[in-house]
Order: structure tokens, then C-alpha cells, then sequence
């Protein structure tokens, strides 16, 4: 199956009102060109997964000032005074989720789990609404699976099957978004024959990756 | 020249560590204590972001910084991995010491230092994790708030990054290691009298039988 596309027709596959995960860490990882092109579009309502909101000229930063955010679910927002802003004022839901919790809440939610347990956040704000249990004498939360319409993450290479190569923190939480979402689009470096990386080095499979962009890089 | 009071707190958070440490050190403050650390202890430092390895800046790589996001360089024998390796690291037990800033904390140990409801909301990024993971989990913070405050409290007033987590709070007036008794004064910073400490604390304090000068800056 084709999968090398452009980057027009790519967020197409992003929609108002989707939930939608964007790899990245203050946007180191972030797949830039796909998030401008959404700012572009003004693709509205959306709840965004993400590590951070990274800075307001920054990623989804972006999204954020234009309003075109409606719940973001995420570690850190220190950097973007425009979502502290807006969750004050309640015009944005903010959930903010230990960034532990957040990566794991992922692997859940792209690996057929229920659930993970875990013993972040216990005796704090976090713990409200959520199940506790007991597991040989100390306390863990539940906390459930996080899944997307759509993932965004970003490779520093891809072959023409969609194997994944990530460089250095630019990997983040892009390996696990691209195992949780219906619909996963790669920006990457560099986009190579299939046969071209070694197995070994693979650090996501082709078969989870739909839609691969050449991009402009970190 | 006189050590700033950060300098004084890097200083003494440096005598904390042991040699082979794994270490985490939070943003602000903490980043200056590899400057202190004693010629024979050497440390591996962990950043939530995706490493182990970080070391000084060698020269600029967009995928490559630290967790707050600036550019930052690698050690040789570093690893790279994503975020959900990172936290597997730090509930998994694997760091031997982490070091963060306080807003307030109280005679049970806890942890306040995410944010302040209504003003200021950065979230917890990875401190949740970090201190239910990691075997020592220092608290680096000036001794009392910008407006002469407490801050080492009978009970946290702010929402709780940590529940019973503490275990050890050093500022530039003193040390205070928590223990099954209770917060113990150890030490004093040089110059220091123990009814200054006394006056700017809140919680109550056990004084130590071998209460003494901390050490480093003869």
C-alpha cells in the first residue's frame, strides 16, 4: 500500500472535533509541518493528547492561541501562558496527567490494555474520581487507555513501509502515540527505500504507520 | 566571594549524592549541582525527556535537550529511549536520587510544588512520578517564601505533588532530614542560628543530638 503522501492531502485526515495526539516535548519531536498546516486550517474543536502545550509561536502552542483547542490532556502547561490563561478562565478543559501516567495511559490504549496501575498521584488532586486498589498491601491507581482519531508524530527516517527511526529526544512520546490512534501520520527527515534500515534498528513498525510526509525537520 | 543562597543549597544537595548515583534533577536550581559535586563522586544523570547520559553542552543539536526544553549535550555511554522507558526508569526504582524545587513542605514529608490554584498552573510534568520513584528525593528550596512566609509547614495548604515523599529538605539556612520521628534540624548553615531557623518554620522540628554546621564550607 502507497502510504508516502503529501502534507495537503495528509491533514485531511484531521477533522473538527477529533481527538488527536502530537508527539514532541516543549516541540522538540513535534512534527511541525503537520501542526502549522492544522493552525493554517483553523481545524476546530479538538482534544488534544500531547506532553506539553509547548510555547504560543511554538506547535500545538499554536493551536492553543487560536483557540482551536477545546480539552487538552497533558503533563506541563508552564510554558504556554495562553492555555493557563484559558483554563483559569475555564475556556479550555485542562487535564493535566503526570507525564509518567500520560505515556503509560497511551501504551494502554495502542496495546489492548484496561487499564495500568500505578502509584503516581496517589494522595493528590489526581486520584480524584478514579478507582483505588490494594495490590500486596500498597495502593495504585487505575488509570484508563487513552486512544485518537488521529496521531502526529515525528521520525527522524521512515522507509517506504512506514518503519520508524526516531533520533535522539526527538523521540519521546511519539514511539507510543503511533501504536494509539485509528489514523497515524509520520512527518519524517528522510523518507528511504523500503530494505534500506535494518530491522534491528526499526523503533516502530511499518504496519502500525498509514500515512508517511517528508517534512522540514525538528 | 560569597556564595549566592542557590549556591549555598547546590552545594549541599552536591554532599547528598554518592558515587554511581542515578540522579534527576528538576529544573531551575537543581541544574547547578553538578557544579559542587566532590572530585570522587561522579553521578549518571537521567533526563524524563528521553536519556540517560545527560552531560554539558557540546554543541547545538535541535533534537537533542534536557527536560526543560533547552539544548543540552550527551556523555559517551549515553542511552536514548522514549518517554515511556524514561518513566519505566523512574517508578521502576532505578534512580537513586531526584532533586526538586518546593513551594511547601510539611511534618509528614509531603510535596508541594505543582501549582497554585487560580494563579499559577504549570503541572506536574514529571514530578509526580519522580517522587514516588526515585530512592532519595531531595527538596532544593529557598528557606522561606519571596514574602518572608514559611514554607516547611505543619500541612500543605497548596494541592500535594507527593504524598509522604520526602526525604530530605535542604535550603540556605538549613538541612532537615525527614524521619519516622519527624522533621530533624541536622544542620545550620555557617552563620545561622537555630532560633532563625525555628522562627522562619512553621512545622515543628526535632533538634538533632549531633546538630552541627554543614559541612563543605570551612
Amino acid at each position: 500500500m502507497r502510504k508516502v503522501t503529501t502534507l495537503e492531502e495528509a491533514v485531511t485526515r484531521v477533522q473538527d472535533g477529533m481527538t488527536v495526539m502530537v508527539g514532541g516535548f516543549l516541540g522538540v519531536g513535534t512534527p511541525h509541518g503537520l501542526t502549522e498546516a492544522i493552525a493554517a486550517k483553523g481545524i476546530q474543536d479538538l482534544t488534544l493528547i500531547c506532553n506539553d502545550t509547548a510555547r504560543p509561536d511554538l506547535g500545538v502552542g499554536k493551536w492553543v492561541v487560536n483557540r482551536q483547542v477545546k480539552r487538552a490532556i497533558v503533563s506541563h502547561v508552564g510554558t504556554n501562558p495562553e492555555t493557563g490563561r484559558q483554563m483559569i478562565a475555564g475556556e479550555m478543559q485542562v487535564d493535566l496527567t503526570p507525564q509518567g501516567t500520560l505515556a503509560e495511559r497511551i501504551r494502554a490504549g495502542g496495546s489492548g490494555l484496561g487499564g495500568i496501575l500505578t502509584p503516581t498521584g496517589v494522595g493528590t488532586a489526581v486520584e480524584e474520581g478514579k478507582q483505588k486498589l490494594t495490590v500486596a498491601g500498597k495502593e495504585y491507581l487505575l488509570e484508563l487507555p487513552l486512544r485518537a482519531d488521529v496521531a502526529l508524530v515525528y521520525a527522524a527516517k521512515a522507509d517506504k513501509a512506514g518503519n520508524l527511526v526516531f533520533r535522539r529526544s526527538a523521540r519521546n512520546f511519539n514511539a507510543p502515540m503511533a501504536m494509539a490512534a485509528e489514523c497515524v501520520i509520520a512527518e519524517v527527515g528522510e523518507i528511504v527505500e523500503v530494505g534500506e534500515i535494518d530491522p534491528d534498528e526499526v523503533m516502530v513498525p511499518g504496519i502500525v504507520v498509514d500515512w508517511l510526509v517528508l517534512g522540514k525537520g525538528v | 566571594m560569597a556564595l549566592s543562597s542557590k549556591e549555598i543549597i547546590a552545594k549541599r544537595v552536591a554532599l547528598e549524592m554518592k558515587d554511581g548515583d542515578i540522579v534527576n534533577l528538576g529544573i531551575g536550581l537543581p541544574t547547578l549541582v553538578p557544579d559542587f559535586l566532590p572530585a570522587d563522586v561522579r553521578v549518571t544523570l537521567h533526563s524524563e525527556n528521553g536519556f540517560v547520559g545527560l552531560g554539558p553542552l557540546q554543541e547545538v543539536d535541535a533534537d537533542l535537550v534536557n527536560a526543560g526544553g533547552q539544548p543540552a549535550g550527551i556523555i559517551p555511554g549515553a542511552a536514548m529511549f522514549d518517554s515511556l522507558k524514561s518513566f519505566e526508569l523512574v517508578r521502576g526504582g532505578h534512580l537513586d536520587v531526584t532533586v526538586l524545587g518546593g513551594l511547601q513542605v510539611d511534618e509528614q514529608g509531603n510535596l508541594a510544588n505543582y501549582m497554585v490554584p487560580g494563579k499559577m498552573v504549570p503541572g506536574m510534568g514529571g514530578a509526580m512520578d519522580l517522587v514516588v520513584g526515585a530512592k532519595k528525593v531531595v527538596v532544593a528550596m529557598e528557606h522561606t517564601a519571596k514574602d518572608g512566609g514559611a514554607k516547611i509547614l505543619k500541612q500543605c495548604t497548596l494541592p500535594l505533588t507527593g504524598k509522604g515523599v520526602v526525604s530530605v529538605i535542604v535550603t540556605e539556612l538549613a538541612l532537615i532530614r525527614m524521619t519516622q520521628d519527624g522533621l530533624v534540624l541536622e544542620e545550620l548553615a555557617p552563620g545561622v542560628t537555630l532560633e532563625e531557623v525555628q522562627a522562619k518554620t512553621e512545622a515543628s522540628l526535632i533538634i538533632s543530638n549531633g546538630l552541627k554546621t554543614m559541612p563543605g564550607f570551612e
